[in-house]
């Protein structure tokens, strides 16, 4: 019986807050690749885009990152990553894909030794495969002039992969066959069907807190109050524009 | 307007609750955040009323589960709880009674209301009330179950007096699937419908405003207590259907942060939602359908 290829979800993105649609992403990629046979997804990470991004109403990394901790508490198998959000400056994509491909090679336990003077070794442990976790939003944004480098599209889809999420199959293929890198790779493109329609934006959210409205069941109960302590994303702490 | 002329609001929702869902959950959440904003009321309970087994619905699981998980779903709450009475019912009741059974008890006492409502925790340790062990707090399943049989007693006796100013209104929440319910033909009976919208009032979360709106504007009955029919527009689409959730279980797929954590868990733990679950009441009548078309013959 053929293995199954490990494979670890790599989700980028600002975070701003977290909200129980991310952490859909992260579950129906799961089971969309468990299902397809050929893949064992093995670990999830959330990486929050850095300050300098510089979109507007980004809080700070820290809290960001924090809110992502609270909100991955009761999961056995997705994590935050602060590395990106520590950086100088802010990072595109593609590199921050392969700062977690060559963490995730230097993790693997190194066999030596264990076919002393044999003439062949002993078979490799399977490399996982690191893809990008995105909603079928982002994969439009491929074809926004000067957002993405062509480079980095194609070393994405050809070297790491993508899992992408949305509702409707349609959105995403049309987006896949309007690009002509996308659809030489489409073999690695993924794409998960949500079932349940869920539209919970984080810029709905903010808009929902800075009204003093309820956004219970919408984002996981210890990030709200999070956000309560620290008196995020209301009316006054509106955040300046950085420049990038 | 200050608080003390403001409307005291009780939000009460029956449904199947299987399972319940962030989605009912934000209902609350929803219609809390409009009825207070609209400076005439000012929302002070939310009731989860599960419905009974004798509801006959397809795929509908036993009672104890669906109110053990919505009281689950409901721990973290500060004002939404679930009521047990309705489930406990051996024949199903039309979801007028239930309105009508609360308004009743909270009419005639209002001391028991107040106590349901912990506005007086002292009351609740010293008072009686005609019952051995003092009122109990809505918290723990086994209170609640008492507080439900001690309120079936009260809606049986005659109002002791007048309707007093401080008995706060209930109105009923729903989604827009249960506004357009009204027009399934022996669904419900129509005195209910008016009574329901006439006297108690609905209060509607919807996606759609314009159909809502249309259903409502093609019903003579609706059209005439429109005022009392509050329409809630749900900017979220959160499609989080209990029909759906079932069928991602068969499949194996996950349902997690579609339902609150401890449901989820309780779900997988006990294994409720099987194929075979989902064949129960294959064949049966709906309750209401049947009780209906009955009347309607006889």
């Amino acid at each position: 019986m053929k293995s199954r290829i490990p494979v670890v979800l790599l989700a980028c993105g600002s975070f701003n807050p977290i909200t129980n649609m991310h952490l859909r992403l992260f579950e129906v990629a799961r089971d969309h690749l468990h299902q397809t046979g050929m893949y064992q997804v093995i670990a999830g990470i959330i990486s929050p885009v850095n300050d300098k991004y510089g979109k507007k109403d980004l809080v700070a990394a820290r809290h960001r990152v924090a809110m992502a901790r609270l909100a991955l508490q009761t999961s056995d198998w997705i994590r935050v990553d602060p590395w990106e959000s520590e950086q100088v400056q802010w990072l595109e994509t593609v590199k921050v894909l392969r700062h977690h491909h060559r963490e995730l090679l230097r993790s693997l336990p190194q066999k030596e030794g264990l076919d002393r003077g044999k003439a062949h070794p002993a078979a490799p442990t399977a490399v996982p495969e690191l893809k990008l976790l995105c909603g079928a939003d982002v994969l439009k944004t491929f074809q926004t002039p000067n957002l993405w480098k062509d480079a980095h599209i194609q070393e994405i889809v050809e070297k790491f992969g993508l899992v992408c999420v949305g509702r409707a199959g349609h959105d995403a293929e049309r987006y896949i066959l309007g690009l002509p890198i996308l659809q030489k790779y489409q073999h690695n493109i993924h794409l998960a069907r949500e079932p349940v329609q869920n539209e919970i934006s984080a810029t709905y959210i903010r808009r929902a807190l800075s009204q003093g409205q309820s956004v219970k069941y919408l984002l996981p109960d210890a990030v709200i109050a999070y956000i309560k302590d620290h008196n995020l994303y209301t009316k006054d702490s509106s955040w300046k524009d950085n420049n990038t | 307007m200050e608080n003390s002329e403001k409307t005291e609001l009780v939000l009460l929702a029956c449904g199947s609750f299987n399972p319940i869902t962030n989605m009912h959950l934000r209902l609350f959440e929803l219609a809390k955040d409009y009825m207070n904003g609209t400076g005439k009321y000012k929302v002070i309970k939310g009731i989860i009323s599960p419905v009974g087994d004798a509801y006959k619905k397809k795929g509908l699981i036993s009672a104890h589960h669906r109110v053990f998980m919505a009281q689950l779903a409901t721990k973290n709450s500060e004002w939404v709880e679930v009521d047990t009475w309705e489930s406990l019912q051996k024949e199903w009741v039309e979801t007028a009674k239930v309105l009508r059974i609360w308004i009743t008890s909270a009419t005639c006492c209002k001391d028991l209301w107040e106590m349901c409502l912990g506005h007086h925790q002292e009351k609740l340790e010293a008072s009686s009330c005609g019952n051995e062990q003092g009122s109990p707090v809505l918290e723990r399943p086994g209170r609640k179950r008492k507080w439900a049989e001690q309120r079936q007693d009260f809606s049986q006796k005659k109002s002791l007096e007048p309707k007093t100013k401080g008995v706060p209104k209930v109105k009923l929440l729903c989604g827009a699937d249960l506004l357009e319910s009204f027009g399934v033909p022996n669904l419900w009976k129509s005195e209910d419908i008016t009574q329901i919208v006439r006297d108690y009032g609905l209060i509607c979360i919807t996606r759609a405003g314009n159909d809502a709106q249309k259903f409502i504007y093609e019903s003579d009955v609706l059209w005439k207590y429109q005022n009392n029919i509050h329409l809630v527009n749900e900017w979220i689409t959160n499609d989080i259907s209990s029909t759906k959730i079932r069928q991602a279980l068969r499949r194996g797929q996950s349902i997690r942060y579609l339902v609150p954590d401890l449901v989820q868990e309780y779900i997988e733990k006990h294994d409720l939602y099987t194929s075979e679950s989902e064949e129960r009441n294959v064949g049966v009548i709906l309750a209401p359908l049947q009780r209906n078309m009955a009347e309607a013959n006889s």
